[in-house]
């Protein structure tokens, strides 16, 4: 049920979005996520879009990476993840 | 692209090696994660395999249609035999009762469909307006909140909702205090995070010394979950993480909150398997009685002590103290062509992902 992956928001049309993913549209609801705008990637959950991916987050997750792979990095990384 | 990223084999090698050099080497740390979602991730990509056999990572209460008791099914039959359109999420249909499944008594002439959104059930209400439509709504926080979203969408007036909403928190409290529940670690499920925020989880670390961390589904995620936990082990602190910052905020999404307060109260109720947990379920607001399917139908059942058949597992499945495996039934009387637990039915059922992908050993 929870398994959902970033789709892109390619309309909005008062409460109902259009979200895309590889090319395959769907309709979905933004009541819970009234400010969702156009081109924001949304996790929609039982039709009903419940969060704006921030992308800036996901790369700051990924970017964990570049101070753990230098060397004497030794896993005493993590960052400020809390 | 972003999605990628998180599957990428380069940093998943990166992130086992130091799981492999986080591990304790002398005993046995377990994990647990509370998401259906998580274990199909889990079980789908092998991650256990990867893991030292130190390192345990097991699925806890995550199935909201396996714990969703008898009674309430129930009730969702007895609204269907009334003559109501009844709609519900697929995974519910063939869940098991005494008295069978949603499934039979659509044998029987109930009308039952199956619905991907909550929203769905307004738009076929509002199709059908001389008909009674009955939305059976069941799930954790991530779903709670869409029929909340529903509730307040002024629905039509021939559309009732059935509730079996649960919450993750209390219950993960009340099984830890029972100590029905023994582990080392949490791992706290991404999407009811997204809900209810990540500061939900915060008691985890307090006031069980649980190192606590909200997770993803991708490979990456789980795996940075996995590390953080070690992290936190072997620096022999408790703390809430949170590796899944890209969607899930401390706080949550404040207008689902919001909605999910509008529309529903707490209230005690039953866990398949787990018996009464208090406080750890929402039903809707007497405000709400309009859409109440229970007052509509005069339809209201007790629950039963025991709800799981006969030899069935599922309640120590869930609670994290077998594996699937573990379980006599587990592939030979018990198989998704013929469930004898609930577990074995909805795709979030550890049963059901174990006999899908192999159920390597935790």
């Amino acid at each position: 049920m929870c398994l959902a992956v970033p789709m892109k928001v390619t309309a909005v049309e008062g409460d109902e979005i259009v979200v895309e993913l590889q090319g395959v549209t769907q309709r979905a609801r933004a009541d819970l996520l009234p400010d969702v705008a156009l081109g924001d990637h949304v996790i929609v959950h039982a039709g009903y879009a419940i969060t704006v991916l921030d992308e800036v987050e996901a790369e700051a997750t990924l970017g964990l990476f570049d101070t753990l792979g230098m060397p004497g990095g030794s896993g005493a990384g993590g960052g400020d993840a809390g | 692209m972003q999605v990628d990223a998180f599957q990428s084999r380069e940093l998943v090698e990166q992130l086992t090696a130091d799981i492999a050099r986080l591990a304790p080497t002398d005993q046995t740390y377990k994990i647990m994660h509370v998401c259906g979602s998580h274990e199909h991730s889990l079980s789908q990509w092998g991650l256990r395999s990867l893991l030292p056999a130190t390192v345990e990572l097991i699925a806890g209460p995550g199935c909201p249609v396996c714990v969703c008791p008898e009674h309430e099914i129930r009730e969702a039959i007895a609204v269907a035999e009334r003559g109501a359109l009844l709609l519900t999420y697929g995974d519910m249909l063939r869940v098991p009762t005494r008295q069978g499944s949603l499934l039979d008594a659509s044998t029987r002439g109930a009308d039952v469909k199956l619905v991907y959104s909550a929203f769905d059930a307004a738009r076929v209400a509002r199709e059908q307006p001389d008909r009674e439509v009955c939305f059976f709504a069941v799930g954790f926080e991530t779903t709670a909140a869409p029929t909340a979203a529903l509730a307040l969408a002024d629905p039509p007036p021939n559309l009732s909702i059935l509730t079996a909403h649960r919450l993750t928190p209390p219950a993960m409290d009340l099984l830890l205090r029972s100590g029905e529940i023994e582990i080392d670690a949490l791992v706290a499920p991404g999407h009811v995070s997204v809900v209810i925020g990540a500061e939900s989880w915060r008691s985890f670390p307090d006031d069980f010394g649980l190192p606590t961390v909200v997770a993803g589904f991708e490979p990456v995620d789980l795996l940075l979950g996995v590390r953080a936990i070690l992290q936190q082990a072997r620096d022999g602190v408790a703390e809430l993480d949170n590796v899944y910052k890209r969607v899930v905020k401390p706080e949550g999404n404040p207008r689902a909150r919001a909605a999910m307060d509008q529309v529903f109260e707490v209230e005690n109720v039953w866990w398949r398997g787990l018996g009464e947990l208090p406080d750890t379920g929402l039903v809707l607001r007497e405000s709400m009685a309009a859409v109440d399917a229970r007052q509509r139908f005069g339809i209201r059942f007790a629950a039963a002590e025991d709800e799981l058949p006969k030899g069935c597992q599922c309640n120590r499945v869930m609670l994290g103290q077998i594996t699937p495996a573990e379980c006599g039934l587990f592939r030979t009387a018990c198989h998704p062509m013929q469930p004898y637990g609930p577990c074995m039915v909805s795709q979030e059922g550890t049963c059901y992902i174990w006999h899908q992908y192999g159920g390597q050993a935790a």
